[in-house]
């Protein structure tokens, strides 16, 4: 240690702004919670190597949940045990960056199991710093994975027994079995002497990552004195005299000085390739004349809905591709019920001249009703203004509304009459585009090539989305 | 400002940010560092140095799980003379 003052690290922030509460420079931790020393090493080791403004910390679900009230660096507050594979992406994306995966035993050796063994298995270049605790401090202290054999919790009040609940986990050990991991060691934090040691794995952890050496798990046994009901030094004998038996503390596996630096083996198609595997080669290059839309049927949010077999997500994805074509920027998103078939579809599309803030539609300016159901679910939804499409030949009401316009197509009928009932879904979208003139046709035309798999079917689906159009043309108001 | 350089170590505890939690005092091994009587505004009993015959060593930094409640001045250190009057 050169360095002759200790202070707060720069790499936290100087006042908690994003803290709500009145005090905005004290941690929410509970008074000798080993979560504020761990952080204090890792915010010093972010200043030693320079590295704050690269780092991106992944907050858990747990006490350390707001870690992200504290650390000047990049942050991301990531769903109960999946860090690991958030911390994943985004080193995927930014492999110059340094990514920090920070968990408590519930959200790592709990709810996250998978995602914690298979980012280590991937050997994906990330720190992991797991706080072990042997309890739930959030929730109000109850077991863990990691909480010992006899160990009182709320929920095991008679104390932990393994023919119920099972054997603590010991994650270090696990991680050190697989054959990715460069550096796994358990530390503790109960005197100067292990502190100091503690210090160090947090050091060497981070730097592995900033060498690109590979996955670095670092566990850290640590107090928790609100859920373990004992004070702030009790609490660290009690580590001590109690976890350390369960938890031997050490190095598992250190590899660092052996394993050549880690490279993603990254295939980066390039724009040809991707048209290639996607298979829409020499579609990409129309030049389509824009259509003349009136403006109240511009930047229309779309809500399609009706039972499941019945082409809803496809005739979506086929009305967003042909936005597409088009010059728009769209959206697409499927909601469907877990039946897929027979149960009720519905999906979303936005079609917009400027980026599409939400693909969520839930106060639509189209809705596209292929069954009663969902013209009773969602005629009400229908901004004044805007527009039902729906085939009557399935649906016996008509919509109530008087402030929208509605357009009825006989759909099915017309589909049966053409010689398959099953492009309905083509009939009422063709109807749709010939009533507003969003789209030119050829863009439908063209996705219809890549949404439908089956070529033989292409025509059939031009077909009906010819007769939908000059239905929805001669309907228009 | 004046800039003082340390001739002897010290630390500095912000009574505000210290949760009285004590391992400060249970780590710091010439003893020098104690629980005040008065609480902070928190209700804390904070802890405070007594003045003489810390080492410099810094152990009561990393013990201590508050980002900002101590800090540590080695001999040759250059502080601002305000930071360790007060
Ligand atoms: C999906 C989900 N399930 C359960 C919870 C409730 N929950 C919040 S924190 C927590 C456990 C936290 O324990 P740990 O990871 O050990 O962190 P600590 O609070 O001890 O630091 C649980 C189960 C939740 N928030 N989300
Ligand atoms: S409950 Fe436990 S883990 Fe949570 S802040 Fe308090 S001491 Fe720390
Ligand atoms: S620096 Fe060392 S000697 Fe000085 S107060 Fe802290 S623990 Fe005690
Ligand atoms: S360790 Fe920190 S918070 Fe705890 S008593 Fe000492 S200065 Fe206060």
């Amino acid at each position: 240690m050169a360095t002759k003052i200790l202070e707060k690290a720069k790499s936290f922030y100087d006042t908690y702004e994003r803290n709500p509460s009145a005090d905005k420079k004290m941690p929410h931790y509970c008074p000798g919670c080993g979560h504020g020393n761990v952080h204090k090493m890792i915010a010093e080791a972010l200043d030693d190597f320079g590295v704050a403004d690269k780092s991106i910390l992944i907050s858990p679900v747990g006490c350390s949940v707001f870690a992200y009230y504290y650390f000047d660096v990049g942050n991301i507050q990531a769903a109960h045990g999946r860090a690991p594979a958030v911390a994943t992406g985004i080193k995927r994306a930014h492999p110059d960056s340094v990514v920090i995966s920070y968990q408590g035993d519930g959200d790592l050796a709990a709810i996250g199991t998978a995602e914690i063994l298979h980012a280590a298995n991937r050997g994906e270049n990330l720190t992991v710093f797991f706080v072990n605790n042997a309890i739930y401090g959030m929730t109000g202290g109850q077991m863990a994975p990691t909480t010992l054999v006899g160990q009182k919790t709320t929920t095991t009040p008679l104390g932990r027994q393994p023919g119920n609940e099972g054997f603590p986990i010991k994650v270090a050990e696990l991680i050190s079995q697989l054959e990715a991991p460069v550096y796994v060691e358990r530390v503790s934090l109960v005197d100067n002497k292990l502190r100091a040691k503690a210090r160090i794995a947090i050091r060497k952890a981070i730097k592995n990552q900033v060498d690109n050496l590979g996955f670095s798990l670092v566990e850290i046994l640590s107090p928790c004195p609100s859920g373990w009901k004992l004070d702030p030094v009790d609490s660290l004998k009690w580590i001590e005299e109690n976890m350390h038996k369960n938890f031997p503390i050490g190095v598992f596996r250190d590899l660092t000085k052996e394993v050549e630096p880690y490279k993603i083996e990254k295939v980066n198609p390039n724009s040809d390739e991707i048209i290639n595997l996607l298979d829409i080669s020499g579609e990409n290059d129309l030049s389509l004349k824009s259509t003349e839309t009136s403006d109240k049927y511009k930047n229309p949010e779309i809500k399609i809905a009706g039972f499941g077999g019945q082409g809803i997500l496809l005739m979506g994805a086929a009305l967003a591709q042909a936005g597409m074509f088009a010059d728009y920027h769209v959206s697409w998103l499927p909601s469907y019920g877990p039946e897929m078939r027979g149960g009720t579809a519905n999906c979303h599309v936005n079609v917009r001249s400027k980026e599409v803030g939400s693909p969520m539609v839930s106060l639509p300016t189209v809705l596209i009703g292929m069954n009663r159901p969902s013209l009773e679910k969602f005629e009400n939804d229908v901004v004044p203004g805007g527009i039902i499409i729906y085939d009557s030949s399935l649906i016996d009401i008509k919509p109530k509304r008087t402030d929208i316009e509605v357009l009825a197509i006989p759909a099915t009928k017309m589909a049966d009459d053409i010689g398959n009932t099953r492009i309905a879904n083509m009939l009422v979208m063709g109807a749709y585009i010939g009533y507003t003139n969003l789209l030119p046709k050829e863009a439908i035309y063209e996705s219809l090539k890549t949404a439908i798999k089956r070529k033989r079917f292409i025509e059939i689906n031009e077909k009906a989305v010819d007769a939908g159009y000059e239905f929805g043309k001669s309907h228009r108001k | 400002m004046t800039i003082k350089t340390l001739t002897e170590p010290t630390i500095n505890i912000e009574p505000e940010l210290c949760k009285g939690c004590g391992l400060c005092i249970e780590a710091c091994p010439p003893d020098v560092i104690k629980f005040h009587e008065k609480f902070n505004s928190k209700g804390y009993h904070y802890a405070y140095y007594i003045g003489e015959n810390c080492t410099g060593c810094g152990v009561c930094f990393y013990a201590c799980p508050e980002p900002e409640a101590i800090a540590v001045y080695k001999k040759g250190a250059e502080v601002a003379e305000e930071v360790i009057d007060g």
